[in-house]
């Protein structure tokens, strides 16, 4: 049997879009080998329907534990003895910092082998084997496991496939350890402030020394703001050393290394100490006047020409789509 | 109170990373102590320094002979001791494996706590606390960027999923300390010059009671291999702004069929 | 770019706001319970330095009781760079020599800072395309054979392990920022301060500097001796010297799809024969650097008058000669440094102690321009430096006076320096052949003929002009590629240079400049340091911008008009096989 078993993550009655995403590859992945993708979810709030979330996505099977959310220990307790109960071959996580932490516990208790940070999955020699990038992802590495595989993927790697099938939901005992109650969730959650950290912002506006004054990040923040949450604004060394900017928003080498799904750059003209920093983005879009700039040769969108007149057009032109 | 510092030898920043030819990291340049083990010695330092009843701080690592150097490094920044398990069985280990070992020299020390880096530079798993805390069947928590120490009871925060996570831990426990947890002090040259003559305990596999078939490349659960570029990313569209009313259009063409707006 | 309205400027009409005896100049001050304690401090870990460090500790391996007195610490190498190595930089083809007479027992051609055993050697006098025969036999000062091409920086990691096993204290990271003077004495050092803010204000994680008190004193700072030069000042040591000369040198190494094998020097294109460019004075080498690596590099006069003289682009330049597209094209780029060179030789040497300290190496002038060598010199200096700090820790005396007359009697050093004393002035002078036959009669004869002393010029003093375009050494520079040719950047990228952002800056210049002054160190600095803002007027003073984390600390800066101070330990390149 070669089934796979994937860790959901559940909140507040929503599992989220990485858990689906991890499922919907699983079950690819272990059609190609023959199974089926099972699930588990770990709650004290986990009913049939937030486990039809993953059975619409691709998963078979739905365990529930009726456990803390949000601990580790209890989580990686009761997937060892799951594996270990019904002999699943393989353990895949969606990724986040749960993610992370029962992975390597998991793959400890059950003696197997680990991947994180995992983009790709795929079977060779009828078995499953991961594929990550390494070294700022110049490189893709490719594990291949001896016995029991743990697999913790980059966040939202995979893509959701609604399949809009449905899954056998059954409670699981977990026996719990020691460890275990060792630790208490006090707050799970907390929300404080609005700013986002650039690290973790999904559309980043990044200005250079292009914009000219400090007074014009107005129109990065503008930008920004036109695209809603989930945005923000970052800077170049040179405008950060020129006291436009604060230092927390620098990204390159020497400051922050982001990837969000949207970086645009205002005025950067894209030296690798900056492209280091920026490198993993999904889609870079790039407005300088410079044709010469270093930063269209690896922009995925390149306009040459005045940002002065173009963002603010722009930044209309996203507002009015957004309505 | 004991706290156990794991620390690791990592490739420079400086080095350009590659595989050798025994598909392993190449580890043949310039070396140094992981960036962010520095702030698990800050966070040792600090529980100390806020009262906490610390007898002892020791630094462990496992790595080459070399490693010895990185070793110092740490102990310059506040340890009071360190062990090296050192041993060319070892080499080749997975994060599971490797775990296995450090966990094996914790016990030795039975301390109340372990902190650590939140990440290697090289490896980059994210992965070795939780391991650890598996073998000696103790609770590990990373990411952690603010910890307070009542007794034995840690209160720790960190960023998680959906905000900011506050949590408990009845100590003996495994805490992965974040970089954002604090601003690691340089050491000064006093320190730098007073860890050469720290004591420091060198073991080989043997000598650690560790079982040579549970590490190194066999006692390995995964092997990585078949090491290819990735797919190369295909030329961006490069246009000249000469109308903007139409040069906004193309960009926003763009952004719709990559689902960004 | 505007062309120049003016005359032109020369950067020494706009000296750096720094007090040297103020800033760099100190008393010791704390107890012995504050001070670090050693027997004998070495700023600066590079071959001199070093070979100074593993000399004494031979001697005193064999003097226990004297060991002994010199306490826990017997020798301390201060050293700014993250690792010793990590700021060192040469061509380099090593004459062999002061290196294996200080490890006898070491087979040192099996180090990995040995590239290559020479056998081969060719000198190349390049035209746009092609090359112009040599007037005669390869000049003495060419012929490398059984030189070696070495590592620096791999070098200088060796022989500070070799240091540290004898009992060194290594102290990487560690700035030495002021000289300590009592009673006319050099008495150590107070090394500095690290985790400034950007206004030099204390961070969170702000460790002060220490005073570090040393019974002797060893700088071997260098080319750009920061406490060299303050001691230089306070004791008045460079009277009746010529100026310091300086040029700047860059280099990379390539992995080649072909073995090369021959010791090439190469001069003329892209410098222009010209004489009132002063470009004469371009040369560089291509070297074999072990299997399938080659280093190649260019040397460029910090005297020439265009403002568009850029050692880092003419080295790409060259790299487009055919002869030299056919070793390296289709290969890769693997590592890139820079470093100005104090070539003043004889002529410009101070006098090279004090009370209580000694320079050694390039701080005390002690290069070869004549061969382009400088290493074996740096060895033999500091390996004399340790047999007579030795003596005169024997003798109890702060006196160190029979280190110049130990140099002076150096077959290897001083004899050396006081034959080729005029060698480099004549290379400079006229039309090349010319100068090239007065050069190499100077060497053949040893300096006798013409003999006599050849004066020389500070470099800040060249007046420098931005030419009309077509008449600019900028014309010939090539777009940078990515591949095959680079921006200055990409260059830096590479050395590992990872400066705190945060932190002060370390460069001291005149901000407000002649638009020809800016230009000069905008095109000057191989890692783009110094930068014109683009709206700045044409014509007129500009202000500079300076990238103060860019800096590689080549130097050259402190040549033209500038200044450098030691930033914080630990920061600047990471030099690994240059």
């Amino acid at each position: 049997m070669a089934n796979i078993l994937v860790y959901g993550l559940a909140h507040e009655g929503t599992v989220n879009k990485n858990s689906r995403g991890a499922v919907s590859e699983a079950a690819k992945v272990a059609s190609q080998l023959g199974g089926e993708a099972h699930a588990v979810l770990v709650g004290t709030d986990i009913n049939d329907s937030v486990a039809q979330q993953l059975g619409a996505v691709g998963a078979s099977k739905v365990w529930t534990v009726n456990a803390a959310e949000g601990v580790a220990q209890t989580a990686s307790d009761a997937i060892a003895a799951l594996v270990e109960a019904q002999g699943y071959d393989y353990v895949l996580f969606g990724g986040g910092l749960l993610g992370f932490e029962i992975g390597a516990a998991v793959a400890a208790a059950i003696g197997g082998g680990i991947t994180v940070e995992a983009t790709e999955l795929a079977v060779d020699g009828g078995k499953l084997v991961a594929k990550r990038p390494i070294f700022g992802d110049t490189l893709l590495s490719t594990s291949h496991y001896k016995g029991k595989g743990v697999i913790v993927a980059r966040t939202n790697a995979f893509e959701v496939n609604e399949t809009g099938g449905s899954a056998t939901v059954e409670a699981f005992d977990a026996p719990a350890s020691a460890a275990a109650g060792q630790v208490t969730l006090k707050v799970r959650g907390e929300q404080r402030g609005a700013d986002i950290n650039i690290e973790d912002a999904q559309i980043l506006v990044t200005g250079g020394r292009g914009l000219g004054t400090a007074e014009n990040f107005s129109v990065a923040d503008a930008l920004a703001a036109a695209f809603g949450s989930g945005s923000a604004v970052g800077a170049t060394r040179a405008v950060v050393d020129a006291g436009w900017f604060p230092y927390a928003g620098q990204v390159g080498q020497t400051g922050k290394t982001v990837a969000p799904k949207l970086y645009v750059g205002l005025g950067v003209s894209g030296a690798i100490q900056h492209k280091v920093g920026m490198q993993s983005s999904e889609n870079v879009l790039a407005i300088n006047k410079d044709e010469n700039a270093p930063i269209f040769e690896f922009a995925d969108f390149g306009v040459v020409g005045d940002l002065h007149k173009i963002a603010p057009a722009l930044t209309e032109a996203i507002k009015a789509k957004k309505g | 109170m004991k706290i156990l510092v794991l620390v690791k030898e990592v490739p420079d920043a400086a080095v350009e990373k590659t595989i050798g030819s025994d598909g392993r990291i190449d580890r043949s340049g310039e070396k140094t102590l992981n960036p962010s083990d520095t702030n698990a010695l800050e966070a040792a330092v600090q529980l100390k320094e806020a009262g906490a009843d610390v007898s002892e701080i020791v630094a462990v690592t496992v790595g080459p002979d070399s490693a010895s150097r990185s070793l110092q490094g740490a102990v310059s920044r506040g340890a009071d001791r360190s062990i090296h398990l050192s041993d060319p069985a070892i080499a080749g280990s997975d994060v599971v494996a490797t775990g296995y070992a450090l966990a094996e020299l914790i016990k030795r020390e039975s301390p109340e706590l372990v902190l650590l880096g939140q990440q290697s530079d090289d490896a980059g798993c994210y992965a070795v606390g939780s391991v650890v805390g598996q073998f000696l069947g103790q609770p590990a928590l990373s990411q952690v960027s603010k910890l307070e120490l009542a007794g034995t009871t840690l209160t720790l925060e960190r960023q998680a999923e959906y905000g900011y996570d506050t949590l408990e831990v009845t100590l003996p426990a495994v805490i992965s300390v974040s970089d954002s947890a604090n601003e690691p002090r340089y050491p000064s040259l006093k320190a730098i010059m007073g860890a050469k003559k720290k004591p420091v305990e060198k073991l080989d596999l043997a000598g650690a009671g560790i079982d040579a078939g549970k590490v190194g490349t066999a006692g390995s659960g995964v092997e990585c291999k078949d090491f290819q570029a990735p797919a190369a990313k295909s030329a961006g569209t490069i246009i000249t702004d000469e109308d903007t009313a139409a040069t906004v259009e193309q960009i926003v063409a763009w952004l719709d069929s990559r689902k960004l707006v | 770019m505007a062309a120049s309205s003016t005359n032109g400027h020369a950067p020494a009409e706009f000296p750096p706001p720094v007090d040297v005896e103020a800033e760099f100049i100190a008393t010791p001050q704390a107890g012995e319970d504050e001070a670090i304690e050693v027997g004998v401090a070495i700023v600066g870990g590079g071959p001199a330095g070093l070979a100074a460090a593993n000399r004494l500790l031979q001697l005193l391996a064999e003097d226990e009781e004297l060991l002994e007195q010199l306490g826990e610490v017997p020798v301390a190498v201060i050293e700014k760079g993250k690792t010793c190595g990590a700021h060192n930089l040469s061509g380099a083809v090593m004459k062999p020599g002061p290196l294996k007479s200080l490890f006898p027992d070491e087979d040192l051609t099996e180090l990995p800072a040995v590239r290559w055993v020479n056998e081969h050697d060719d000198v190349w006098w390049l035209t746009e395309k092609g090359t112009r025969p040599m007037p005669g036999p390869t000049p003495p000062n060419f012929q490398n054979e059984g030189n070696w091409v070495v590592s620096l920086s791999q070098l200088c990691r060796f022989m500070a392990e070799k240091a540290e096993e004898s009992g060194a204290y290594i102290l990487t990271e560690t700035a030495a920022a002021k000289l300590l003077v009592q009673d006319g004495a050099v008495q150590g050092v107070v090394t500095g301060d690290k985790g400034r803010g950007k206004e030099g204000e204390e961070l969170g994680n702000f460790e002060p500097g220490m005073e570090v008190h040393a019974r002797h004193t060893v700088l071997a700072e260098g080319n750009w001796g920061h406490l060299t030069g303050a001691a230089i000042k306070h004791f008045n040591l460079a009277e009746g010297a010529n100026p310091p000369v300086w040029k700047l040198g860059a280099k990379e190494v390539w992995k080649t799809k072909e073995q090369w094998n021959k010791v090439v020097h190469f001069f003329g294109w892209p410098g222009r024969a010209n004489n009132k460019w002063h470009e004469t004075g371009v040369g560089g080498w291509v070297y074999p650097y072990g299997e399938n690596q080659v280093s190649i590099g260019i040397v460029v006069p910090l005297a020439t008058p265009d403002a568009t003289v850029s050692a880092h682009d003419m080295l790409q330049t060259v790299k487009q000669h055919p002869k030299l597209k056919a070793i390296l094209e289709g290969g890769e780029r693997t590592a890139w440094g820079a470093k100005a060179i104090q070539g003043g030789g004889y002529w410009s040497q101070p006098k090279l102690s004090v009370p209580g300290a000694l320079f050694v190496g390039e701080s005390g002038g002690m290069i070869d321009m004549a061969s382009l060598k400088g290493v074996h010199m740096a060895i033999e200096s500091g390996k004399i430096a340790g047999e007579e700090i030795y003596k005169s820790l024997k003798l109890g005396q702060k006196d160190l006076s029979s280190f110049e007359t130990a140099i002076a009697d150096s077959e290897i050093v001083g004899q050396r320096l006081y034959q080729v004393r005029n060698n480099m002035q004549l290379v400079g002078g006229s039309s090349m052949p010319f100068n090239l036959a007065k050069a190499g009669l100077d060497i053949i004869s040893k300096g006798k003929i013409p003999g006599g002393r050849k004066t020389t010029h500070r470099d800040a003093d060249v007046v420098q002009i931005i030419p009309p375009e077509g008449k600019r050494a900028s014309d010939l520079y090539p777009k940078a590629d990515g591949k095959y040719t680079f921006d200055k950047l990409s260059s830096v990228f590479i050395t590992g240079n990872a400066t705190r952002d945060d932190a002060p800056s370390h460069i001291r210049i005149e901000k407000n400049v002649p638009r020809e002054v800016a230009e000069t160190w905008k095109w000057m600095c191989p890692a783009g340091v110094y930068e014109i803002p683009e709206d700045a007027a044409e014509t007129g003073n500009v202000d500079v911008i300076v990238n103060y984390t860019n800096c590689v600390q080549c130097g050259a800066i402190t040549a033209r008009g500038g200044r450098l101070t030691p930033p914080e330990g630990g920061d600047g390149p990471a030099y690994q096989v240059v």
